[in-house]
């Protein structure tokens, strides 16, 4: 088994979050590190322009999410802030054929690929339970059930297997998951069937109020080799780093090597959703340190010191991110709710007797008051 | 027609399904080499793979979640779960997952998974073996469930099953899978009964004795010993139990103005519950007497040399009829 980074088992994630595979510091020096380098080899500026412009877009999304949220516009979101690098870095890997498995707060996943406003957008507005077609996007539903499309991931990855193709499958959980059984069993189904499916943990510190500490004493990404996967924990606010891990990991599945897993080290910068109040359960100086290692000024340091990032470049990011955030605003307040009688539709593929005569039953029932109002 | 016992008609209800459709797959716990534990798979691995008969992990929601994947790929996934009592940690699964993916994805996702469970007691089993726990599932939107209690509905509601675009549990009696039946391997399935359809396994005028699953003989024998003393019960074998065909019971209960059902489940919040609700809405008039449920009692599957005490035997059948028919309760006399 290749490509493990040394793990030192440690008493405090907290203290330990360097302990991290990284290719640019927190002040956007490139250094070097031998698992990851090849990796990114080939990647050039225009690449990284175009993974920052990805993640300054997202941010953007993001942003609007929160202010429609709390204009009463949305019903919840779960802000993507501060992780841009690690849902960016991992969904850009993928190709279009292969499949993502996320969850709630992976919106750059699904902007990634492909979605339009409105498929970020429905869901949290209340008017659906999913935005956008899976079949569509090569990416399933959203996951709220913590845990639960990771075996989603591999079972599809078993497809693949069976299709014969070339495929993989990429899933991405938190580290509250991980202590979920339903997790654990995806890792033993992986390696059992050797499945191409990348598992992505996003360890951002913590699930809702409680740090990683509760879920893990050890760092998350060694648990892998213990079910026969190999890992890595990198540095998830490292869009160059998330990059190489994730072509490692995809190279892996896609080669018939099986399963393989990352540990993306980044932090949560606002709430867990629109509904929390971080302040409860963490401090101000923690918020501080972690801005300091903002995904988005390190890539823009870096090619600012390699003199690939101008103003013109820069203008016209923030133009396509005004162009984007201008486009969310109207998608989302021109949103009209399904007719009432659908709430009844899609429960069952095929018809089902009984619900059948529920919606007999309340078509008259809506037509009576229809016929009330003519009166 | 071929005489054949209920577990060889699903297995070969399985061969055909998975000779059909190669999008067909079964998975579950021992199904490969040794065939299942009832030996259900018996051969079908040798015939088809690994690839399509796949002995999984021992993990039931891992066995769930992973079917939801290969559903989502396009693959029909026959997830057979070892006995009903182990069905529960894949119950996150099936309730949040498998019965809501066609809704969540408004119609964009199909979930065309059957889960098979072999099912309830009067087999001497160990604890956890011998549980009935269909209320759970019925009560689930986005499931259909099927409970079969004859070698020639086990072969075609099966494939039925299979061929549905919707998720479906189906229960295996296990008490009854050894028992003989006359089965059409060559039915067309086109032309056999739908899935959600009622059976009136014994028409009769005076009763109707609704049930399901391996009930099903025990209220026919309860019909047979009944006629001796002139009364004429109506069985009716409900196969679906989600939905109801509800067409069929009530068109019994307005001939015979009297129901009981008989389950071997517990009471509270039972099927029967459901079943007598639903009639009593729909009947209410048609009614002469209080409907009656004469079900297993409200406690955990007893042990095995117990059990003949939980499960509705023929006398606490007949005793339920004699109340529905106002006869003096010549068991108890108590008054519920
Ligand atoms: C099975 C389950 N239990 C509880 C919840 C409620 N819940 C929603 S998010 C969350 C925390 C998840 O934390 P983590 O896995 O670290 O992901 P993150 O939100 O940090 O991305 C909890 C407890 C849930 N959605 N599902």
């Amino acid at each position: 088994m290749t490509m493990v980074h040394t793990l030192t088992p440690t008493a405090d994630l907290k203290t330990d979050v360097d302990d991290v595979a990284r290719l640019l510091t927190a002040d956007g020096e490139r250094i070097h590190d031998s698992d990851l380098d090849g990796w990114v080899a080939d990647l050039d500026a225009a690449q990284l322009r175009a993974l920052y412009r990805d993640m300054v877009l997202l941010r953007r999304i993001d942003s609007e999410g929160m202010a429609l949220q709390r204009q009463g516009q949305l019903g919840l979101w779960a802000p993507s802030n501060g992780q841009e690098a690690t849902q960016i870095g991992t969904a850009r890997v993928l190709r279009t054929d292969d499949f993502a498995f996320p969850s709630y707060r992976e919106t750059g996943v699904v902007y990634a690929r492909g979605a339009k406003p409105e498929g970020f957008l429905r869901a949290w507005r209340g008017e659906a339970h999913s935005s956008y077609d899976p079949h569509e996007l090569g990416t399933a539903v959203q996951q709220i059930i913590i845990g639960a499309q990771a075996l989603h991931a591999v079972g599809y990855a078993m497809g693949i297997q069976r299709d014969g193709a070339d495929q993989v499958v990429a899933t991405w959980f938190g580290d509250g998951a991980t202590s979920q059984g339903d997790v654990n069993e995806a890792m033993v189904f992986a390696a059992s069937y050797q499945a191409p499916v990348v598992f992505v943990c996003t360890n951002n510190q913590y699930a809702i109020s409680e740090p990683v500490g509760v879920q893990a004493k050890a760092p998350i990404a060694g648990r892998a080799p213990g079910f026969g996967i190999p890992s890595m924990r990198v540095d998830g606010n490292d869009i160059l780093a998330v990059t190489a891990a994730m072509r490692w990991a995809t190279e892996h599945a896609r080669t018939g090597k099986g399963p393989a897993f990352i540990e993306a080290v980044t932090y949560r910068m606002g709430p867990h959703t629109t509904s929390d109040d971080p302040t409860r359960y963490r401090d101000k100086d923690e918020l501080e340190r972690w801005r300091e290692r903002d995904p988005l000024t390190r890539v823009e340091a870096y090619l600012r010191s390699i003199g690939e990032f101008d103003d013109a470049f820069a203008a016209q990011v923030q133009q396509d991110a005004d162009e984007l955030g201008a486009a969310v605003r109207p998608t989302c307040l021109a949103m009209t709710s399904a007719p009432a009688l659908s709430i009844l539709d899609n429960v069952y593929a095929e018809p089902h007797t009984g619900l059948d005569e529920e919606k007999t039953w309340f078509a008259a029932y809506l037509d009576g008051f229809a016929e009330e109002a003519q009166r | 027609m071929t005489e054949l016992t209920m577990a060889k008609a699903l297995n070969e209800g399985l061969r055909r399904a998975m000779r059909d459709d190669d999008k067909v797959l079964v998975m579950g716990e021992d199904i490969g080499k040794l065939g299942g534990v009832f030996r259900i798979t018996d051969g079908l691995q040798a015939e088809f793979g690994a690839q399509r008969i796949v002995d999984t992990p021992l993990a039931e929601s891992g066995i769930m979640g992973t079917a939801v994947g290969l559903a989502y790929r396009g693959y029909r996934p026959v997830v057979e779960i070892q006995f009903d009592g182990f069905v529960y940690p894949a119950f996150d699964q099936i309730v949040s997952n498998v019965a809501k993916l066609h809704y969540r994805s408004q119609g964009a996702v199909k979930m065309p998974i059957t889960i098979r469970i072999p099912w309830a007691g009067g087999v001497g089993a160990a604890e956890h073996h011998s549980e009935s726990p269909e209320a759970y599932f019925v009560h689930t939107s986005g499931l259909r469930v099927v409970a079969v209690s004859n070698p020639q509905d086990a072969y075609v509601v099966l494939r039925q099953a299979i061929a549905c675009d919707d998720p479906v549990v189906f229960f295996e009696p296990k008490r009854l899978y050894h028992g003989k039946g006359e089965v059409d391997l060559d039915v067309d399935l086109a032309d056999a009964a739908p899935m959600g359809l009622a059976r009136i396994a014994r028409a009769g005028s005076d009763v109707t004795l609704l049930t399901y699953g391996a009930q099903v003989s025990t209220a026919m024998d309860a019909a047979t010993v009944a006629e001796d003393e002139g009364i004429d019960i109506e069985v009716i074998d409900l196969r679906s139990l989600s939905p109801v065909d509800y067409k069929t019971v009530t068109a019994s209960v307005r001939k015979t103005g009297r129901v009981v059902v008989t389950h071997e489940a517990a009471r509270e919040a039972g099927l029967g519950a459901e079943l007598i609700a639903s009639v009593t809405e729909r009947c209410f008039y048609h009614l002469e007497t209080p409907p009656v449920r004469v079900t297993g009692w409200d406690i955990p599957y007893p042990p095995a040399k117990l059990e003949k005490n939980h499960v509705p035997d023929l006398d606490r059948i007949l005793d339920g009829v004699d109340r529905v028919l106002d006869r003096p309760n010549s068991l108890t006399g108590v008054e519920l």
